[in-house]
């Protein structure tokens, strides 16, 4: 068990030295915090001259030419959504799976030191997941998943041309193994938080194991495991490295998962050396919608999984 | 024979999320240890592929990214958890505390801009270890403070009531008796965030930028070892494709290392106690 927060009170006179240290602690929380929200609104002045030229039009751009100046956020914001989806289909099952394993299954001796490894997957560089990626996920899609998808499904528009593996498909699939991690560590926590009682009670109507998994803690979990999914989606939005290395980058849209495309993030990534002026306004400007969606999806998040554990009882849990 | 089916079912998602973890592991050190050697690690990056190149820069660069990083954002993150646990039960611990959560989740690129607009737009440095170091630091002071928070937490109130009664000040409870007690989960914590930092590339590219060249000038462009991979994972020059290789080897060796140190020395002389974010405190019972 925790120690329950402090709750201690002064009513009596506190000194100045001890007035000046809590003042003084406090100004520093709060000093970085208001810079670092300050430094948000800084970028929305950097981003002004393409909010002005291009209006709300620029979500909807499709271009993306330095030439003639027209910049559009749509295939990037397009190709964040199709990724990230493509990472949550592959990601979530598993990491249910693994939650499952860890919260109901595994044996007490292998639950902690299983559940590290799993959360090691979270300590690999970005980068190193991105060269990884390139010389050994790539040859592996595009020799053995991406003709299986071509021959099987090359007539529906999401599986048509060429299995190079410089894709969408390949950028998701390291996308769903990165959010692994959160999404099985969060689901495994709110399962473990499922309390016992309500196993027992499967259990003595004479369900099986499986069943009881299903109805008394998947059911019973299941805003908090929605609100974990929301997390890792929160996590694969923003990913940008492994999928700047393997998406093919090319800045248009197309619903192939076989062709390459860019994100939000890759696009920051891969002309930020060279951009200027209206360019660089623009991508700050991409920067910023990142910013929001990511945003909207971590507050959505935080709701879901809060108002789960509000909802368990704390003192339902062991017997 | 359902539940048996779906038993070794999830067993099958375990054993599959850690190919993936394996493998990582497997390839960056078949690949990467023969570009390793005395020279490789203290010489510079020329970026032609010749003999006798290194990443020793790049070593250099990270190893100062990390330090300046730390120093400016340990304190701040510490100070942030300390007052958060300590004098936070009230509407402001509240705010801070979730203004903080929302800090940890913000995508790493979007921190890179935040650093770019602060240090190259307002004080007009350019590229530069010191953009790349506030970046870094940025990310750090979310994870500090939360763990700091944690590790304070859990001190018995007991000590806190000893002290007090014995008539000590609070500020000198709050430094002597409690931060002292929490100190392993608080070391756990700043290591932790170290481990974090130290493979972070978005925010460096956006910020610090990179240099072939050995510099150590807060106001340089700076190299750095994910950024060295990020430069050569494509290159066609077979030598630089290699330097990439070592480079992550040598990348993950300090990341993992940190890691499970941290798992096998601090967590295990703390018994049971568990540092990592644990969403029943995180997020219950806080309004």
């Amino acid at each position: 068990m925790r120690a329950p927060r402090s709750r201690l009170t002064f009513s009596g006179r506190t000194s100045t030295a001890d007035r000046l240290f809590e003042y003084g602690v406090l100004a520093i929380a709060l000093s970085t915090l208001i810079l670092v929200w300050g430094l948000v609104l800084e970028m929305t002045i950097d981003a002004q001259p393409a909010i002005y030229r291009f209006g709300p039009g620029f979500l909807v751009g499709a271009q993306w030419n330095p030439n003639t100046e027209m910049f559009g956020a749509l295939p990037f914001i397009f190709g964040t959504l199709l990724t990230s989806g493509i990472a949550i289909l592959i990601g979530v099952p598993l990491s249910i799976g693994i939650a499952v394993y860890l919260s109901e299954l595994a044996p007490p001796w292998v639950r902690e030191p299983l559940s590290f490894v799993v959360e090691l997957l979270a300590a690999v560089p970005s980068v190193i997941y991105g060269l990884w990626g390139m010389y050994a996920l790539r040859p592996f899609i595009a020799h053995s998943v991406e003709p299986f998808f071509i021959s099987f499904l090359g007539w529906t528009p999401l599986f048509q041309g060429n299995a190079t593996g410089l894709d969408k498909f390949t950028a998701g699939v390291i996308l769903a193994i990165m959010i692994i991690p959160t999404v099985a560590s969060v689901s495994k926590e709110t399962m473990r938080a499922v309390p016992d009682s309500q196993r027992e009670a499967a259990l003595s109507l004479g369900a099986t194991r499986y069943e009881t998994t299903r109805i008394a803690v998947l059911s019973y979990a299941r805003s908090g495991i929605f609100g974990a999914c929301i997390l890792g989606l929160g996590r694969a939005l923003g990913e940008t490295m492994a999928v700047t290395m393997t998406i093919g980058n090319a800045n248009r849209i197309s619903w192939s998962m076989l062709d390459p495309g860019q994100t939000m993030s890759s696009l920051i990534a891969n002309n930020w050396g060279e951009a200027q002026g209206i360019q660089l306004s623009a991508l700050i400007e991409i920067g910023l919608v990142l910013f929001i969606v990511a945003l909207v999806v971590n507050l959505f998040a935080r709701l879901m999984v809060g108002r789960f554990m509000k909802a368990v009882p704390m003192t339902g849990g062991g017997l | 024979m359902k539940n048996q089916l779906a038993s070794f079912a999830a067993l099958a998602c375990v054993v599959l999320a850690l190919v993936p973890l394996v493998y990582i592991l497997f390839m960056v050190v078949k690949t990467g240890a023969p570009a390793i050697s005395w020279e490789f690690l203290t010489n510079r990056t020329v970026g032609t592929g010749g003999p006798g190149e290194g990443i020793g820069n790049a070593i250099l660069g990270t190893l100062l990214l990390v330090f300046y990083a730390t120093l400016i954002g340990l304190p701040i993150g510490l100070m942030t958890g300390i007052y958060v646990s300590e004098y936070g039960n009230n509407k402001i611990g509240y705010t801070v505390r979730f203004f903080n959560d929302l800090l940890a989740n913000f995508p790493s690129i979007v921190i890179g801009l935040l650093a770019y607009a602060l240090v190259v737009n307002l004080l007009h440095f350019g590229f530069s270890l010191f953009a790349g170091s506030v970046a870094l630091a940025i990310i750090m002071i979310p994870i500090v403070a939360n763990t700091t928070e944690e590790a304070l937490r859990m001190v018995p109130n007991s000590l806190r009531e000893g002290a007090l009664a014995l008539g000590v000040p609070r500020w000198r409870t709050v430094l002597k008796v409690i931060l002292v007690n929490g100190k392993s989960g608080v070391v756990t914590g700043a290591l932790l965030s170290v481990a974090r930092i130290t493979g972070e590339t978005a925010p460096l590219l956006l910020t610090a930028f990179y240099s072939s060249y050995w510099s150590a000038s807060l106001t340089q462009p700076v190299a750095s070892l994910p950024l060295t991979i990020f430069r050569n994972y494509n290159s066609p020059s077979k030598e630089l494709l290699q330097q990439a290789w070592g480079a992550a080897l040598v990348l993950i060796l300090i990341v993992l290392s940190i890691n499970i140190g941290v798992r096998l020395f601090l967590r295990n002389r703390t018994g049971k106690r568990k540092v990592v974010k644990s969403w029943k405190q995180r997020l219950s019972l806080r309004t």
